[in-house]
């Protein structure tokens, strides 16, 4: 960068040069304003370094533009800054101090060069000149500066000029901040702004005051008396408002002070025409007066006055004054709560969002089934944000405390199921986690939670929606637990292994196969069982088996059952079932429904014996396995039918009986902390690295998952989706170019390939995933060569 | 305390920035980004507060510009309104009939005019004459200061303006739009607090 020469002064841009050129920058020109910018940078730069305080002034002006309008870095300028504050010209220093009050910060190093200058600019006769001083220091002043100012400023605490006086108290809380010894100097001072009563100042100081009470409200209160004087005498606002933050902080140390004011601050909600002030007064008795019911009164009558306004910046207002009442005085809640309930389909989110907090705390046992029902009506006509925050704060408040508020659970449950089927309903984690908790803790609830479970596995729209997935997952995972006391286990069969069921996610549709595999196991058991029982009676006394008797009931059965096979099975287990379900267990266990629910099984699952989900093949694998099992049996049994059969335990029954068994087991609820209580056993090393695996495995290419399930969850998922969406389009071009090439040169050459090829036609081959397309042209070049 | 304040018009670009805490050269800009993407996409008939980041921003727009100022969670939303809209009085009385053309291209003044209302985050005047009348008085400073100076450099600089093109409108819809002066009152509603 050249020196500044004579040109840069005669033909220096101005500000408004600059602001107009910037604004000629069209988005069609040229010279993007980017460009633009830095080249009026770089003019800068070279015109601040010259001597003509003038060039300088105006170069360190437009640096200021640029730096607080575009964020132009302007740290490298400190010292020109330093500089420019320093001309006696008033315009000039002016410039000097808004640069300064704009850039400095407390690691600027030449904060120190400063000091002398503002020493003076604090002495200067000229009261802008201090007033300049004054404002640059109340942004900027370092420790050190106000410790080596403190004494100026002291001085200028009790100056004769007003405007500069003003100014000085106001920096006085940045100097308390930053240097905590002036609080000794200065404070007497202070006070005795506080005690004339000049208007003018009046603002200043009690914003001071304001700001110190907020931090430490026990040190000011024996200031109290003289801002009782100011609460009554003065008739500004916008000190009066000062004031009542003041009181609001200092009544809670002090009672009789809080009797004392309560009356002059009632007396000004009821005068003021200010909105402000009266929200003010309103806040303050409400935070901190609570206790004066004849306050609190007015306060909300006033408060409801806000609410019922047009303005929805008073509507706010009301809304949150009313909800800081909501604890303690319930009562205020109850009388607005048509406004409170309105407000819910206001159309600011913000008064919609304090409305439903409002709501929300008042919920209690005696109206939770009342508030939900209204919420609910309400998120169906909201848009979804809303929607979901309602459905959230009722989820968060009905399960606080280990569901402190729900007394009847069945309405609880079917209300969680109609949730699930709300359209824009995106919380199935919470969902999910709540239905199996109250499955895991309230036995009472298990039968109106399966029947909840039973009506969402049926409905086959439920499977496309991804957000409803995870509801899903704890649908069948209850179902499957708790398949005893199903009305239809057949049916609940059907609705697992439905064909929609393939838009789950591999996970979910693992707990889906297992919960079948529960069920399977369950209709199995009491099948065998009911065969035996039959057998034994038919052996006993000859009867037609009841079996084909739909018509027996419970307490029958059930004494045959427990007599015959006392020991052998878990009669809590099988009575209930008997009893409530008795006609519908007989109704399937007969031997064509067992065969036909054997091969709905095969049919559903056979597919996915191949499949490369490991969770999914596993748990085919293990229902199909002891399908197998059984079926021989079941064949066998349906031809000695009509025979004798002494009750011979064969292997199948056994081990349908011990899974029977092993699913039985009641699962509780597992606290969090309880792996970390398990010690670890001595050999076991938990933290190893596994970095010597890469030396290992570091080649072996893992499968490809040719299922794309198609209602994903999570964007990243879709990301990758399109990554190799957009990858493969940009591949398919030189893939079919090769595979072309290989065909024309197959073509040509058939005589002389040593392999007969199979060719796939090409574009087949697009519609694979990328690596398998790959691995394809990988091994035809690699059988040419 | 107010920590900010910030003037952006509807598209977003900025206008005016004076910041009252300790914000770095990041910070700004991000905060910038942020609060603009947030109050332009506001409805005209929502309320005129906004939580954000632990604070609350209290913004009002007037003709094409939006005044946003960010507060803490104790300070009364009302009283800052009342602030915003004693601040566009008084440029409206120093400019007369403002628009944000003016801003625009007199930001220097703009800020010395903010400097006379706020001080280290505080309301510091809340009488309009009396601001009027201080900023009269620098005024009249700096204009005999300058009449000091008849140096070559002002010469040329008058001779270059008459052919310095004129600013061009391009890229900003009603720029030279006045603000109107009727907004809801708060505070002061009493004609003599003038």
């Amino acid at each position: 960068m050249a020196n500044p020469s004579i040109m840069d002064t005669l033909f220096q841009r101005s500000l408004e040069d600059l602001i107009k050129g910037i604004r000629l920058q069209s988005p069609d020109s040229s010279t993007p304003t980017s460009s633009f910018l830095c080249k009026s940078m770089e003019e800068i730069r070279r015109e601040i370094k010259s001597t003509d305080p003038h060039t300088k002034s105006i170069a360190l002006l437009k640096l200021t533009y640029l730096n607080s309008i575009y964020g132009f870095d302007m740290s490298w300028a400190a010292f020109h800054v330093v500089e420019v504050i320093s001309y006696p010209q008033f315009p000039l220093k002016k410039i000097g101090y808004s640069a300064a009050t704009a850039s400095f910060h407390d690691g600027t190093d030449v904060l120190l060069l400063l000091t002398n200058q503002l020493r003076k600019d604090l002495s200067s006769s000229n009261g802008f000149e201090v007033s300049l001083a004054l404002q640059c220091l109340s942004v900027i002043g370092t420790t050190d500066l106000c410790r080596d100012l403190c004494n100026e400023i002291f001085t200028l605490l009790s100056s004769t000029r007003i405007y500069v006086k003003k100014k000085a108290i106001a920096v006085v809380l940045r100097v308390f901040r930053k240097y905590q010894d002036a609080v000794g100097v200065c404070f007497k001072r202070l006070v005795d702004n506080l005690e004339s009563s000049e208007p003018q100042g009046m603002s200043a100081v009690v914003g001071v005051f304001c700001e110190l009470t907020l931090r430490d409200p026990e040190g000011y209160l024996p200031l109290a008396p003289e801002f009782y004087r100011i609460l009554i005498d003065c008739k500004n606002n916008w000190v009066l408002i000062k004031v009542l933050k003041i009181f609001a902080k200092l009544a809670p140390l002090e009672p009789r002070l809080a009797k004392k004011i309560v009356d002059p601050i009632c007396e000004i909600m009821r005068r003021t025409m200010a909105k402000s002030l009266m929200f003010e007064c309103i806040w303050t008795v409400v935070s901190s007066l609570s206790e004066y019911e004849s306050a609190v009164k007015l306060a909300v009558v006033k408060a409801r006055e806000l609410l019922v306004d047009d303005d929805p910046n008073l509507k706010y207002l009301g809304l949150k004054a009313l909800s800081s009442l909501a604890f303690n005085h319930p009562w205020a809640v109850v009388e607005n709560k048509d406004a409170v309930i309105s407000s819910l389909s206001d159309a600011d989110p913000n008064i919609k969002l304090a409305s439903l907090r409002i709501v929300m705390s008042m919920v209690s046992e005696d109206n939770v089934v009342e508030i939900s029902r209204v919420l609910i009506n309400y998120s169906l006509k909201s848009d979804p944000d809303f929607c979901n925050e309602i459905l959230r704060s009722i989820l968060t408040t009905c399960s606080r405390n280990y569901y402190e508020v729900v007394f009847d659970f069945d309405w609880y449950i079917s209300l969680l199921g109609e949730m699930s089927r709300i359209p824009y309903c995106q919380r199935g984690e919470e969902i999910e986690n709540q239905l199996i908790d109250i499955g895991m803790r309230v036995k009472d609830a298990r039968q109106e939670l399966v029947r909840v479970a039973r009506d969402l596995l049926i409905d086959p729209a439920l499977l496309g929606n991804p957000f409803l997935h995870r509801i899903l997952s704890a649908a069948a995972w209850v179902s499957g637990e708790y398949v005893e006391l199903s009305k239809s286990p057949f049916e609940l069969m059907e609705a697992l292994l439905q064909p929609r069921t393939s838009l789950l996610p591999p996970l979910i549709r693992a707990v889906y196969i297992q919960s079948a595999f529960k069920v399977l196991v369950y209709c199995l058991h009491s099948y065998l069982l009911q065969k035996e029982a039959t057998a034994s009676s038919f052996a006993a006394d000859g009867n037609t088996p009841w079996i084909e008797n739909s018509a027996i009931q419970g307490p029958e059965g059930s004494d045959l059952a427990t007599s015959e096979l006392d020991r052998e099975f878990n009669p809590r287990d099988f009575s209930p079932s008997f009893e409530n379900n008795g006609h519908s267990i007989s109704k399937l266990s007969t031997h064509k429904s067992m065969v036909n629910l054997l091969n709905l099984t095969e049919m559903a699952l056979g597919p996915l014996m191949e499949s490369h989900e490991v969770e999914i093949q596993e748990r085919v694998r293990n229902i199909l396995g002891v399908k197998e099992l059984v079926k021989q049996e079941i064949l066998d049994h349906s031809a000695q039918k009509e025979e004798n059969s002494e009750k011979k335990e064969s292997d199948a029954s056994k081990i349908i009986e011990l899974i029977y068994h092993s699913f039985s087991e009641e699962l509780g609820p597992v606290s969090a902390s309880a792996q970390a209580r398990i010690t670890v056993p001595n050999g076991l090393v938990l933290k190893d690295n596994l970095a010597e695996l890469e030396i290992i495995c570091g080649d072996i290419e893992l499968p490809v998952s040719t299922s794309f399930s198609l209602g994903t969850l999570h964007s990243r998922e879709k990301e990758v989706l399109s990554l190799d969406d957009a990858a493969s389009n940009e591949d398919s071009e030189p893939s079919t170019e090769s595979t072309s090439l290989l065909s024309e040169h197959y073509k040509r050459h058939k005589l002389y390939y040593l392999l007969e090829r199979k060719m796939m036609p090409f574009p087949l081959i697009i519609h694979l995933p990328m690596k398998v397309r790959f691995r394809i042209i990988r091994s035809m070049i690699s059988m040419i060569l | 305390m107010i920590h900010f304040v910030l003037l952006i018009n509807r598209q977003g670009k900025v206008r005016l920035t004076k910041w009252y805490s300790p914000y770095s050269q990041k910070e700004r800009s991000k905060v910038i980004r942020e609060l603009s993407g947030v109050i332009t996409t506001r409805g005209p008939k929502l309320c005129n507060f906004v939580e954000w980041t632990g604070f609350k921003v209290v913004y009002r727009r007037y003709a094409s510009l939006y005044f946003c100022m960010c507060i803490d969670q104790d300070d009364n939303e009302l009283e800052i309104l009342e602030i915003i809209h004693h601040y566009v009085e008084i440029l409206d009385r120093y400019f007369g009939s403002v628009c944000e053309l003016d801003l625009i291209f007199n930001f220097h003044k703009a800020y010395y005019i903010l400097d006379e209302i706020l001080i280290a985050g505080e309301l510091q005047e809340s009488s309009k004459k009396t601001v009027a009348r201080l900023i009269a008085a620098q005024d009249s400073l700096v204009e005999a200061a300058k009449e000091q100076e008849s140096s070559i450099s002002n010469i040329i600089a008058q001779v270059t303006k008459r052919f310095t093109a004129e600013a061009a409108e391009i890229g900003e819809h009603f720029p030279a739009e006045r603000f109107s002066i009727q907004g809801y009152r708060y505070t002061d509603v009493d004609v003599c607090n003038v």
